[in-house]
């Protein structure tokens, strides 16, 4: 479920933005407006109330990326934090398409985001990785997207999961049994034009693309996972995506009811900027338009000065008296992101912002700071044995999940 | 316990492999070494143990004035620029069983080097006798190439040997020439949690390049080795009670002697908790994962209970 290039869609091109699983544009190579997205897509604005909420429920500060509004947006949350209150629980699901081996920061961000809310809500989680969209999409061979997909899991467990409440799979795995009903019974409630509509598939498109979007949304439902879920129907789903999975769970929401499931409910993030600036597209074919978790302390440090778009000043003076360009400094972007003290990202800002910091300064911080995240990272996914690939991937029950 | 200088000249004897043998005191470098071996004995080799990001070791031997590009090596070997470095001292006694001055082509010998991929120069070939350490750094064994050839045919492996100077073009259309010496299996060599590179991801006064030493007498490694070294014992911290344990209490001890200075206890307290929480839970969750996978397998192993 990443953002990834446009393949082939017709899309009305500068006028208007344009957000879907396959694109991602601005407006005139402009800036994404969330607040148009949202309005677009119906979805609700993560206001102050919620994330207090939060904080009140799990007895914890909210995750850096609730305070600084890289989550922003759900659907029906309120819902599913009231029936938490109630005790009532709810699962957890995610999923990534394999596409490449180079995971880079952007990628991580759902995944971190995701096991904070396992942890927070002692909740289990269900990852979905879609080999077969891609296998589908990107033309992989079906051998290639599998092997994907577990060198994916390897980082996205390093992440930090708990493999008694996580449950991986591969939908070349996993797809058939109560998944496989469910699919059936999803796509027998939206018509073709339904689906063109919604994904802007095409005449020329071939059927594998157009029957794919069941598969997505069925982990959406607690049948889907039999030796999870046994007997709890109506398990409540929260779904932290980016916001360009939107429509696979819009019309999920809308099959929902029609089957007698709950809707699931979503929360979602904005778009990591690429190293470029915010008109950048992140992509795997540029390594220097993103911090990949590969890369050495070295890398880092070279890709974030000579490659992260600066709102500084050009000369010191200037900057002195004016300040640098908040709005499109990219090392203040990455470091709202990653820095935890919000006490020191206000400060950065301020003297950042008013011209007494200097850009130098910044991105050395940001380089500290995600050099940590990648060593830690790194460390962890060392650690990741196929063994534990395997056990995470296993068809077995969680006895323990909600504890 | 690996082979020994003895058992392995008993070796080349019973092979009926000519060499000649020069004892000196230990010696550490090839400058060191030439003094006490001349050159009129046979040509001096310089030997480099080395290691890749995928954890893949190997010995590269090499004429003292073949130049070897430790760039050009690694692209040809298909691992991108920079993609090899020097293995770490454990590597060293783990996989080839000798000391610090002693790497050998002779080291394969051993059982626990049979993952590691030996590059031979091809100078090696036009001289008459090729000069290396038999597994110890005082005594060194002058032998033509065919002698090493039979020996390492004896022990099951081809001879390789590649022109090191070369440095051909490696892109789309020219795969790297080297790449089929990457051995296919790579070894995990357990590490002393010497910790020199304490990560605080929250630690303001952790600058990007140095690693801070830990507070405690361990000694620091070469920078270079730091990261491989770091990745190895990984694996062990969420193995092992004992380093698990150590590795908390490095990063707490650190956290303390950087912080400590002249606060009150109640804000030290607060800081530790505030810095270290998510930390050391990433570290207890990798852990309790390791636990499970590793008792998933034997589940799998298991027989069943006899009736």
């Amino acid at each position: 479920m990443e953002v990834d290039k446009k393949e082939e869609i017709a899309s009305e091109s500068s006028e208007e933005q344009v957000v879907n699983p396959w694109e991602v544009s601005a407006k005139d190579g402009g800036k994404i407006d969330y607040d148009k997205l949202i309005d677009q897509f119906g979805c609700q604005r993560l206001d102050e109330s919620l994330i207090d909420r939060v904080e009140r429920l799990t007895s914890r500060q909210p995750h850096v990326f609730l305070r600084r509004g890289v989550f922003f947006a759900h659907r029906d949350f309120d819902l599913v934090l009231d029936a938490y209150e109630r005790g009532d629980k709810f699962y957890l699901y995610t999923g990534r398409g394999p596409s490449s081996e180079a995971l880079h920061l952007g990628h991580l961000i759902p995944f971190m985001f995701t096991k904070y809310l396992q942890e927070a809500f002692k909740v289990p989680l269900v990852i979905q990785l879609t080999d077969d969209e891609k296998c589908m999409w990107k033309n992989l061979s079906v051998e290639e997207s599998q092997r994907l997909a577990r060198e994916n899991a390897k980082d996205i467990i390093a992440c930090g999961f708990d493999v008694t409440k996580t449950f991986i799979f591969s939908d070349f795995d996993y797809v058939g049994g109560a998944f496989y009903k469910n699919m059936v019974k999803v796509a027998k409630c939206v018509t073709l034009n339904k689906a063109m509509g919604i994904f802007g598939f095409s005449g020329e498109d071939h059927i594998g693309k157009l029957s794919f979007p069941p598969v997505q949304a069925v982990p959406s439902f607690p049948s889907s996972f039999p030796h999870l879920f046994p007997g709890k129907d109506k398990l409540r789903c929260l779904i932290p995506c980016a916001i360009d999975q939107d429509p696979y769970f819009r019309m999920t929401r809308d099959v929902a009811p029609r089957l007698g499931y709950s809707k699931p409910a979503l929360i979602e993030s904005s778009f990591f900027p690429a190293l470029q600036g915010e008109n950048g597209k992140m992509s795997a074919s540029d390594p220097n338009s993103a911090i990949y978790v590969t890369d050495t302390a070295k890398d880092i440090k070279n890709k974030i000065n000579r490659y992260a778009f600066s709102g500084g000043q050009d000369s010191i003076e200037k900057h002195r008296e004016i300040g640098a360009n908040l709005e499109v400094d990219i090392p203040v972007k990455y470091l709202s992101f990653f820095l935890e003290d919000d006490a020191e990202l206000e400060h950065i800002k301020k003297e950042y912002g008013e011209g007494r910091m200097l850009t130098g300064e910044v991105k050395k911080r940001l380089t500290e700071v995600l050099t940590g995240m990648v060593e830690r990272h790194r460390m962890a996914r060392a650690a990741v044995t196929d063994e534990m690939v395997d056990a995470f991937m296993a068809v077995r029950p969680l006895p323990n999940m909600f504890e | 316990m690996g082979f020994s200088k003895d058992h392995l000249l008993a070796r080349l004897q019973e092979l009926q492999i000519d060499y000649s043998k020069y004892e000196h005191p230990p010696v550490l470098t090839v400058e060191e070494q030439a003094k006490y071996v001349s050159s009129s004995e046979g040509a001096l080799s310089k030997n480099l143990f080395l290691k890749d990001k995928k954890n893949r070791y190997y010995i590269v031997s090499a004429m003292t004035d073949t130049k070897v590009d430790m760039k050009v090596l690694s692209q040809r070997l298909g691992l991108g620029k920079g993609g090899i470095r020097m293995a770490p001292e454990e590597a060293l006694s783990e996989l080839l069983q000798v000391s610090l001055g002693c790497v050998t082509p002779f080291a394969v010998v051993n059982e626990s080097a049979r993952d590691v991929s030996l590059l031979l120069d091809q100078k090696f070939k036009n001289q008459a006798l090729c000069i290396f350490h038999p597994l110890s750094n005082d005594v060194s064994v002058s032998l033509n190439t065919l002698g090493l050839d039979k020996f390492l045919q004896s022990i099951g492996r081809d001879s390789v040997y590649i022109d090191l100077e070369a440095n051909p073009v490696v892109g789309r259309d020219q795969p790297p020439d080297l790449a089929v010496y990457v051995p296919s299996n790579s070894v995990v060599v357990p590490e002393f949690p010497t910790k020199t590179a304490s990560i605080q991801t929250a630690s303001k006064n952790v600058s990007a390049e140095k690693t801070k030493p830990v507070a405690s007498a361990k000694p620091s490694k070469l920078a270079g080795n730091v990261k491989s070294a770091v990745e190895d014992s990984a694996l062990l911290v969420f193995k092992n009670p004992e380093k698990f344990v150590e590795e908390i209490l490095d990063k707490t001890t650190a956290l303390l002697l950087s912080e400590g200075k002249g606060e009150n206890v109640t804000a030290l307290a607060e800081t530790f908790r505030k810095r270290l929480t998510s930390e050391f839970t990433h570290l207890a969750v990798m852990y309790k994962n390791t636990a499970y996978s590793q008792g998933f397998y034997a589940g799998t192993q298991s027989q069943p209970k006899r009736p």
